[in-house]
């Protein structure tokens, strides 16, 4: 490095004029820039590191955040059916047109139902609080319509509501859910945070068929799972369909907190002014 | 030390931002220093050099 | 000797795709490595019709090589020239279709080409296919002009290209086939964003090195923003790419993170995906194109310095501001709120620094419609990042997040800003590259310019109405003190504009299309016989550009 010095100095100064070729400080100024403006590598680790700062000083403290939060009484993993009727949902792209967060204003608790806390997406991976509604918000769409109605909606959707530009799903009905090995996918989300316990992954095949059986034996998926919506959803008790699935998951969203006697201190950080 | 989120949130409203705030100034000083003209008005003329 | 290699590593992993479709652990996985093996079947082929058995050329002489300088490597920008074209009529037709789609809502055919799937395709083809290779072709050819170096790494630049059209093709198949992270303008699943690592590695090392070899001691600063585009894109794709696989042989997995710290990640590489991506990468071709079209040097070479630093500074800051009134803590909304408010500044500074250029020079708009275009996207690029910090303020936001204002503001960006200064830089480049005294037509150059404009106008303000609209509709109750509409009433509402902005996005297209035809004409060595533009000037229009 200090064998390099003389030269880039030298280089650094083409082109100056006389009086600042003579003076001292500028020389010294004139050959630390010249490292920045010529050095490729240091150009990129100072654009590098100016670009990390602000992702870590916004980023880094919500990894802390779960400590400050009050955790929510109700708020589980999904159920392996209803994990899979998540997927559809993003397989689908839902989420472009969809939202799942209620902002805490007048018209959307209104519309929509108590505004959405942090603490109800925590085992969602990804997120799908969307950015937007050509449809309406779906955090709380849980319990709001019946299965019969949604079984219809996805099939034709102007059949029951005609104004709607929504696609149709017809498709989904026809489709035998495929879940080539449940366990592995809440493995996977056990990998990255979701506590899905022994029994929960020992179980995975049997609460996945059992959860769209009418007939079955719900005690255990139940005892996992509370609030779980069980029984045909797709009007066709013998077989699970990826309507099934889907219908599972849209008919849980929103239902797990228990508005009636949770007051959750979040409130007090999300809500401002604006909302009333 | 403990890493903490009030700890973080400190740092990032204190010296955090004090600190980016003189690497900027800095950057633009060293830019708009008198001795940086000719070089800028140099430089301005590298697309101009050679097609 | 040559092509030996390429088609033998080519068909080996084409064989190794044959080989993941039969190991495949789920369907999505399956159809893509069929997708795969196609592709690269194909590129077997073709590369095997090109293998050259001729044998080892002799090397040339010393002086011989000294004799043939400058060596740009410019046929591998030819190709992105012409990639770059071909993807943004793609990207432009597929939003026409999903803004049919949401007009008239028959025209969706379930399960592939539905919105929920096409509209990843739109945003990922106008910002990764269409963008992303304007951006890789014209940092490859401004790089090598202001350095006076050739392309670092020989070939290594023709696997930058073919392996992001790759990225390109995998990612475009996968939305259609439901493979999808879902998360915006990062869609692609967790393998499909390896590669783009690995091809984004390679285009640093090629970028990097030819910078390191310059014969010009100085950096210009387009170079910088180049640099920060790339090095930021890496970092921003690779944190929020992070995920967990179900399964190595499978398509599926899980983001890393999950609820609000899933959501802020995601618009911090979001955000900065428009920041550096949609903005330092193009303000990069801006600072060189503009002064070469204009043939003056750029306004005020240490403002741009200054605008590079406070705009990086910036922008990485900004994300929050998607995501007000969630359940993100108030204190990042704010912060998000307040440094894009502060954007406003290097921004205009940017856009000053970019139409000052033409001070002195005014009357060349009149009969350079390259010029004006370019000119043009840099007016644009000032009205939505003036539009960007007022959408950031929290009451603004409260209204507009959700609607179309977005969606219209979106598109006043990347079609104004950086659509047209792409234009701009594919009419100065194909000429050039393919050694035409001027391009085809001028005349056709002025009428994309006018009907681009005309559609992004139309597309704006028709968003402005349809978003305000449906954010009063919303909120709005009535003397009983309940809403005023139910949801599909404000639905209902949005119908004429929707048509309207599909009518736009028609204009726009046709622009993009003239444009093709016009660069094929060039390509193939015709001039149209047709007035200058602007009698006044007839020696000027001449030889575009210089």
């Amino acid at each position: 490095m200090s064998d390099k010095k003389p030269k880039k100095e030298n280089e650094a100064l083409d082109g100056a004029l006389p009086e600042v070729k003579a003076d001292p400080v500028a020389r010294g100024l004139l050959a630390n820039h010249g490292k920045i403006e010529r050095n490729a590598s240091l150009l990129l680790v100072l654009s590098l590191v100016v670009v990390t700062i602000g992702g870590i000083v916004e980023i880094a403290p919500l990894f802390w955040l779960e400590n400050t939060i009050e955790k929510v009484e109700g708020v589980r993993p999904y159920s392996p059916l209803e994990l899979a009727g998540r997927n559809i949902y993003v397989r689908e792209g839902c989420y472009v047109c969809h939202s799942q967060m209620i902002r805490p204003f007048r018209d959307e608790v209104e519309r929509y139902g108590h505004y959405s806390l942090a603490a109800e997406s925590i085992y969602d991976h990804p997120f799908q609080w969307g950015s937007k509604r050509t449809g309406p918000d779906l955090a709380r769409v849980g319990g709001r319509y019946s299965n019969e109605w949604h079984v219809q909606h996805m099939i034709e959707p102007r059949d029951v509501v005609p104004e709607s530009i929504m696609p149709s799903y017809s498709f989904l009905a026809d489709k035998e859910l495929v879940v080539e090995d449940p366990a592995a996918h809440m493995v996977a989300n056990r990998r990255v945070g979701v506590p899905y316990d022994d029994a929960m992954i020992e179980n995975a095949n049997a609460d996945l068929a059992v959860q769209a059986d009418p007939d079955g034996d719900w005690s255990g998926l139940l005892e996992r799972y509370p609030k779980a919506v069980t029984g045909d959803f797709d009007g066709d008790p013998s077989r699970v369909t990826e309507m099934d699935a889907l219908i599972a998951y849209l008919q849980m969203l929103g239902t797990l907190v228990d508005f009636s006697t949770e007051t959750p201190q979040q409130a007090a950080t999300t809500d401002d002014g604006e909302a009333s | 030390m403990e890493l903490t989120y009030d700890a973080m949130r400190h740092f990032a409203d204190s010296w955090g931002l004090l600190g980016m705030l003189a690497f900027f100034l800095a950057a633009v000083l060293m830019v708009l220093r008198p001795g940086a003209r000719s070089r800028a008005e140099d430089a301005a003329q590298i697309p101009f050099k050679e097609d | 000797m040559r092509n030996q290699v390429e088609a033998f590593l080519v068909g080996v992993a084409a064989v190794l795709a044959l080989v993941l479709a039969g190991l495949a652990a789920d369907e999505g996985m399956r159809t893509h490595a069929w997708v795969l093996f196609g592709v690269l079947a194909i590129a077997t082929w073709f590369l095997l019709r090109r293998v050259d058995f001729s044998g080892a050329k002799t090397v040339p002489l010393r002086s011989e090589v000294a004799a043939t300088e400058p060596l740009y490597n410019d046929t591998v920008i030819r190709y992105g020239v012409i990639a770059t074209s071909a993807w943004g009529i793609v990207g432009f037709l597929v939003g026409i279709v999903v803004a049919l789609q949401l007009s008239f809502p028959d025209l969706n055919i379930e399960p592939w080409f539905n919105f929920g799937r096409m509209r990843p395709l739109h945003t990922s083809a106008v910002i990764f296919a269409f963008g992303g290779s304007a951006l890789i072709t014209t940092s490859f050819y401004v790089v090598q002009r202001t350095t006076r170096a050739s392309l670092f790494g020989g070939s290594l630049a023709w696997f930058v290209f073919w392996g992001y059209q790759l990225f390109i093709v995998l990612a475009a198949t996968g939305y259609l086939l439901g493979i999808t992270q879902s998360k915006e303008y990062a869609e692609p699943e967790w393998y499909v964003d390896l590669w783009l690592t690995i091809v984004w590695v390679a285009y640093l090392v090629v970028f990097v090195g030819t910078l390191v070899k310059r014969k010009e001691p100085h950096i210009y600063v387009a170079n910088w923003f180049f640099l920060s585009f790339i090095v930021t894109v890496a970092m921003l794709h690779v944190v929020n790419g992070l995920t967990m696989p179900v399964s190595l042989l499978g398509a599926k997995s899980y983001s890393a993170f999950s609820g609000v710290q899933d959501a802020l990640t995601q618009w911090w590489y979001g955000h900065n995906a428009v920041g550096f991506f949609l903005t330092a990468g193009f303000l990069g071709m801006m600072y060189y194109f503009i002064p070469k079209q204009a043939n003056r040097p750029v306004y005020s070479y240490r403002l741009s310095i200054i605008h590079f630093w406070s705009l990086i500074f910036l922008y990485i800051w900004a994300g929050p501001h998607h995501l007000h009134f969630t359940a993100l803590p108030d204190w990042a909304q704010t912060l998000g709120m307040v440094f894009s408010v502060m954007l406003w500044m290097p921004s205009w500074g940017g856009m000053i620094n970019g139409l000052m250029t033409l001070s002195g020079a005014w009357d060349k708009l009149r009969t350079d419609p390259i010029l004006r275009m370019l000119a043009m996207s840099v007016a644009f690029y000032g009205m939505s990042t003036f539009e960007g910090p007022m959408l950031s303020i929290k009451s603004v936001n409260g209204l507009s997040h959700y609607t179309d204002w977005t969606i219209g503001h979106v598109h006043s960006g990347a079609l104004g800003w950086n659509g047209m200064i792409t234009f701009g830089a594919l009419y100065y480049l194909t000429p050039k590259l393919w050694g035409r005294t001027r391009l085809y037509s001028l005349r056709l150059v002025n009428w994309h310019f006018w009907l681009a404009t005309l559609g992004i106008v139309i597309y704006a303000a028709v968003m402005w109405v349809s978003g305000i609209m449906q954010g009063l509709m919303w909120r709005e109750v009535g003397p009983d003190g309940f809403l005023a509409y139910s949801f599909v009433e404000t639905v209902q509402a949005m119908h004429p504009y929707y048509v309207a902005r599909a009518f736009a996005g028609i204009l726009f297209l046709s622009g993009a299309l003239i444009m093709a035809f016009n660069l094929y004409q060039t390509i193939r060595g015709r001039l149209r016989d047709e007035a200058p533009m602007g009698q006044s000037a007839i020696e000027g229009v001449a030889t575009p550009a210089e």
